[in-house]
């Protein structure tokens, strides 16, 4: 093969593994549309926050494991406190006032991160290497990184263990339920109360794993908020309420602004994967306005 | 047939003409110190400004937009490229000029509200916003070809008198600021602001009593862009005084989003009181810890807990007064009214 197109494949492989890294924090997102149809403008705040939490305890001398399962206590307790002060109050409003509230949410999450630990950027070492793993360098040319595939086997697992507990199990048919119609749900005795907080603290620990990736990737800093953002058109793509569609446009995003901006971007001076997605997803929007897997979207008036 | 001025009920001359002299004689003859003019009033009448363009896209026509500080930012460079290159146009001239470019971008990006709304308008509009910035900044003929990355603004001339002390500049912000915002307040009682309320309100049916969906929408964008793009000129030719495109970032629109959410959606006044808000509640912040605590909390912790506090605000106005300060305000005054009767 020519050097040429193995190193398009290169850029592809790599902008695909990057990509399931932006559905790690969509998956968040879709986690909680599902099960109580609100947009969580706060995920990208919850991811920072938790890794934030979790390089913070590690500073204080915890191990590895332990700081992990403190993190996770913690995100609960998030989600706790998020569902009692913030959602349960707010039941019953438009999606707006909701999206509201969830920005600031996210506010306070970046402020509290910030205010306990501090500001400086700090690195986060999970002892994989950000570097192209040699043997598959030399068996097919192709450079990737051991993070890079990491990321992509858990995002992997994780999809997989959600679509399970979603369409397999007991609580994801209450969860199911709870979307489709809150008071329904309740009035069959499902525990409303139990399902929000069960949803909030999974969404917290997908937090914490995104987190813990990207900062291996990127550095744990205030920047990883912006890169979250990059969920969004992630989620127009693959749609709102589907867990493979989070997947699949974290792969179409991924790819797609890397081959744009190794390709494209010389001839404009770089720097367009910062808005190459949100305009992929705007022209998305014309043609499909549910996304890929999504619902489709029937108003009444 | 009765216009516009004649539904104005005496107590708005009343407090039309207070304003007036208060902003006009009481404040530039009363406040000496420079540092009141160039980091608080001078900042605040700007924001205020771009805080109505965002009232109109999102309190009036129920459109979730995010990206205020693009526009503003398209302004500005509009405006330093205008007064650059074309000579002998006047300082207002360039201003309106600016605007309508922001207006027309506003316009463009606009397009998607056409058929999506909500959150996904939002994804749209931050779109706009990252796509603006990157223009600017990667096209050196924005910038005059400068290499430094800041650029200095040039001085406002007004029929050849340069306007350069802090009262000065506070002055012509403040003609610009009244003029703008009668003319918004005019546009949200009208039959303008009534279509965009409709829209609001319930597009579907607005469109079946004959409110055209796709003139309303796209007049809004327009609008309310070229209030941002004029306000963006001047935050940067006179809070600024340089023109880098990092100081129009999403912080700065999510900025414009609270000021104009816990000021009052929907409101003129609430555009005022939020952008006030949102502006002074740091400066607070920072003198509790300097004159209070002589500095035993760190900078850094002020700022963060200053975010928390914006947070929790926006929470608590959700849940509680959904229609932010200008209602509480608005509410203050009614019970102090009712007493006073009794």
């Amino acid at each position: 093969m020519g050097s040429e197109i193995l190193f398009f494949f290169e850029v592809v492989v790599g902008g695909l593994l990057a990509g399931t890294m932006y559905s790690l924090v969509a998956l968040g997102f879709v986690l909680i549309y599902k099960a109580s149809a609100t947009f969580n403008f706060a995920q990208g705040a919850m991811v920072f926050f938790a890794v934030l939490s979790f390089v913070g305890f590690m500073e204080l001398g915890l191990p590895f494991f332990l700081a992990f399962i403190v993190t996770i206590g913690l995100m609960v307790i998030v989600g706790l406190s998020t569902e009692r002060l913030v959602i349960r109050p707010l039941m019953n409003q438009s999606e707006d006032t909701l999206l509201m509230a969830t920005i600031g949410l996210g506010y306070v999450l970046e402020g509290l991160a910030q205010a306990a630990w501090g500001v400086e950027v700090r690195r986060l070492d999970l002892g994989i290497p950000d570097f192209p793993i040699m043997f598959i360098a030399d068996a097919i040319g192709i450079f990737i990184s051991a993070l890079d595939l990491t990321a992509g086997a858990v995002a992997a697992f994780m999809v997989i263990s959600l679509a399970v507990l979603f369409t397999q199990t007991k609580i994801g048919l209450g969860l199911r339920a709870v979307a489709d119609d809150p008071g329904a749900a309740s009035s069959i005795g499902i525990p409303l109360k139990h399902i929000m907080l069960l949803v909030w603290s999974a969404a917290g620990v997908v937090a914490l794993v995104a987190g813990c990736l990207w900062g291996a990737r990127a550095g744990v800093q205030f920047a990883l908020v912006d890169l979250a953002l990059k969920a969004l058109p992630v989620l127009i793509i693959g749609g709102f309420s589907s867990i493979p569609g989070a997947i699949v446009g974290g792969l179409i995003i991924g790819s797609t602004e890397k081959v744009l901006e190794v390709y494209i971007g010389p001839f404009f001076g770089g720097a367009i994967e910062g808005w190459a997605p949100y305009v992929l997803a705007v022209f998305f929007l014309l043609k499909r306005p549910e996304g890929l897997f999504g619902e489709k979207i029937i108003r009444r008036v | 047939m009765s216009t516009a001025i004649s539904t104005y009920s005496k107590s708005d001359y009343i407090n039309f003409i207070v304003l007036m002299v208060l902003g006009f004689l009481v404040i530039p003859m009363t406040v000496n110190s420079d540092y009141w003019f160039t980091s608080i009033l001078i900042p605040w009448l700007c924001l205020a400004l771009a805080t109505i363009g965002q009232q109109v896209i999102m309190g009036y026509t129920g459109q979730l937009a995010l990206g205020a500080a693009g526009f503003m930012a398209a302004g500005a460079f509009a405006c330093f490229n205008l007064i650059l290159r074309v000579d002998g146009l006047p300082f207002f001239g360039a201003l309106i000029i600016s605007g309508l470019i922001a207006a027309a971008i506003g316009i463009v990006f606009g397009l998607p509200s056409l058929r999506i709304r909500g959150i996904y308008l939002m994804v749209a509009t931050l779109a706009s916003q990252f796509f603006i910035i990157w223009v600017i900044d990667k096209f050196g003929w924005f910038k005059n070809y400068d290499s430094s990355g800041i650029i200095t603004a040039q001085d406002i001339v007004i029929f050849g008198r340069p306007y350069t002390t802090p009262v000065d500049m506070y002055l012509v912000i403040l003609v610009v600021v009244t003029v703008m915002t009668i003319l918004a307040i005019n546009m949200a009682r009208g039959s303008t602001g009534r279509n965009w309320m409709a829209v609001r309100d319930m597009d579907v049916a607005a469109e079946s009593m004959g409110v055209s969906l796709l003139k309303t929408k796209l007049q809004a964008f327009a609008i309310s862009s070229f209030f941002c793009g004029v306000a963006g000129a001047l935050f940067a030719f006179t809070y600024l005084k340089s023109l880098e495109p990092v100081a129009f970032d999403i912080k700065l629109s999510f900025k414009i989003l609270f000021m104009c959410i816990l000021g009052g959606l929907g409101t003129i006044n609430g555009a005022f009181i939020g952008a006030g808000f949102i502006l002074l509640f740091p400066v607070l912040l920072n003198y509790l810890g300097n004159n209070v605590f002589h500095g035993a909390i760190d900078a850094t912790i002020i700022s963060a807990m200053e975010q928390v506090v914006f947070g929790v605000l926006m929470i608590v106005f959700m849940i509680y007064e959904p229609l932010g300060m200008a209602r509480l305000w608005e509410n203050t005054k009614q019970r102090l009214f009712k007493k006073k009767n009794k």
